[in-house]
């Protein structure tokens, strides 16, 4: 089982051959804008943040930057900074450099505003992507594939067949190996027992359960029941009861291997086995978050139907529930819904999600990609100041 | 935590044997029979109101305050009395977990 891809200076293997523009913060997301709209290969990820940022929230800010540049997915990034802002372009641009890829940096102050910046953006742009369009395509085994497993808006199919078998093809990942890394640490939530005592040794399942308890005590602190918020409104109305209900339907989506560790949001995913990244279970955040760790690709359930895609990754929209196949189909790129009729095993809707990972990982865009869809949020730590 | 084949004909699911709910994968009607599979042994289920396709049904009584049991586990803890064949979901199971609003 092959995919093919772009190797990287420094040996890392990528899916996709990005051109990424990045602003340092929200001030340069129009100048970054512009230059998207100009240059149609390359992929933009305006953001809310980059200003007024202290402490561990401005450093996950900047982390998460770094690992959109880092990411093997990119061949090339333009930095886009304004001049008088927190981030710190220069430790952005010297970090994504270790990775040996083109970076080039640009700042709206220093060239004289927005339009100049715009006109200068688009020819470093166009020069970038000139530069990286040179990296040819080559092939090589799933072992050095990093899929992110993710779930959102669940319904009951969810749990019963969509996420178990998405962890079939975990397994097959896994077994060839490659890499997988579950997040959504609220989904765990009522299962966090189970996750735990897939842990390697005693450190990684404490690290489970420190990370949950975690989010009950801010529950707590905010004096709120999480129902509303996780299970949201659409996960009530498909049937999801309360939050234990749905991450137990959550966790099947990660197959049965040993948990090899624990890290922490956006920071860079270790090779081989099964990880769990500490990240919120909000969509886009969680998968941006993967994304900035360096997973190559995204498995993504979902009962009630979401768009959801990535700048830089592509996002496989899986579903179990046969209404949503049928009335989003332009979001669905695997329906395993045939499971609940007995048509479907387990086992031969996992392959099917397999057989969709490798021709991905090859270069068959997914439905999200297709449609445009390249949603990018950074889960913030702390206050605005 | 997942069957591997579904019985074709099933209206709904049991997880697991422990379980004291089962899932709909249609909707019912009040007052329908429905003869759904416990761990290889049919078992009759008299509904007591129309539910929707992904919902929980009630497979025996429950007593407010037991827990409710899907995958094995619990999802959380009936707050009222439910009998066997009613509609569990919010309004008759208080989640447990993540419950600030108790602390």
């Amino acid at each position: 089982m092959k995919i093919k891809g772009y190797r990287r200076a420094n040996g890392a293997f990528g899916i996709r051959n990005h051109l990424l523009l990045l602003p340092t913060v929200v001030c340069a997301n129009q100048v970054v804008n512009r230059i998207a709209q100009q240059v149609p290969r390359a992929v933009a990820i305006p953001h809310q943040h980059g200003c007024s940022q202290v402490g561990a929230d401005k450093e996950q800010t900047h982390k998460t930057l770094v690992g959109m540049g880092k990411n093997p997915n990119v061949g090339g990034v333009l930095i886009v900074s304004l001049g008088c802002e927190v981030m710190d372009p220069r430790r952005i641009k010297r970090e994504i450099e270790e990775t040996g890829k083109p970076v080039i940096w640009m700042d709206i102050q220093d060239v004289g505003g927005s339009v100049k910046a715009i006109t200068k953006g688009l020819e470093l742009a166009r020069k970038l992507l000139a530069d990286i369009e040179q990296t040819p395509i080559t092939e090589t085994s799933l072992s050095e594939i990093a899929v992110g497993v993710k779930c959102g808006g669940s319904d009951a199919t969810s749990g019963l067949c969509s996420n178990p078998a998405l962890g079939r093809a975990a397994d097959q990942i896994l077994e060839a190996g490659g890499t997988i890394v579950m997040s959504e640490t609220p989904e765990i939530i009522g299962a966090e027992h189970l996750v735990a005592a897939r842990g390697v040794n005693a450190e990684v399942s404490r690290q489970i359960y420190a990370a949950v308890e975690r989010y009950e005590q801010e529950m707590a602190r905010m004096g709120v029941d999480m129902r509303g918020g996780n299970p949201s409104p659409g996960n009530i109305e498909g049937g999801l009861s309360s939050i234990e209900e749905k991450s137990l339907g959550c966790i099947s989506k990660a197959g049965t291997k040993p948990l090899q560790g624990v890290f922490g949001y956006a920071e860079p995913v270790p090779q081989g086995g099964f990880y769990f990244m500490d990240s919120p279970g909000n969509d886009i955040e969680c998968v941006s978050g993967m994304a900035a760790a360096g997973i190559q690709l995204v498995c993504f359930t979902t009962g009630r139907g979401t768009p959801t895609g990535n700048p830089i990754v592509p996002v496989v929209k899986i579903t179990g529930n046969e209404f949503v196949a049928k009335k989003m189909e332009d979001n669905i790129d695997v329906d395993v819904s045939p499971i609940l009729k007995g048509k479907e095993t387990l086992d031969q809707a996992g392959h099917k999600i397999l057989q969709e990972i490798i021709e991905v990982a090859s270069g068959k865009l997914t439905k999200a990609e297709i449609l445009g869809h390249q949603e990018f949020s950074i889960n913030r730590i702390g206050i605005s100041l | 935590m997942a069957l591997e084949t579904f019985d074709r004909e099933s209206p709904a699911i049991v997880m697991h044997e422990k379980d004291n709910v089962c899932t709909l994968i249609r909707p019912v009607q009040a007052g329908e029979e429905l003869i759904i599979d416990v761990q290889g042994q049919p078992h009759t289920v008299l509904i007591r109101q129309d539910t929707p396709f992904g919902h929980k049904i009630a497979i025996r009584s429950i007593q407010a305050g037991e827990h409710i049991y899907k995958y094995g586990e619990s999802i959380g803890m009936a707050s009222v009395d439910i009998q066997a064949g009613e509609h569990v979901h919010v309004h008759n199971l208080e989640g447990i977990r993540g419950r600030g609003d108790r602390a």
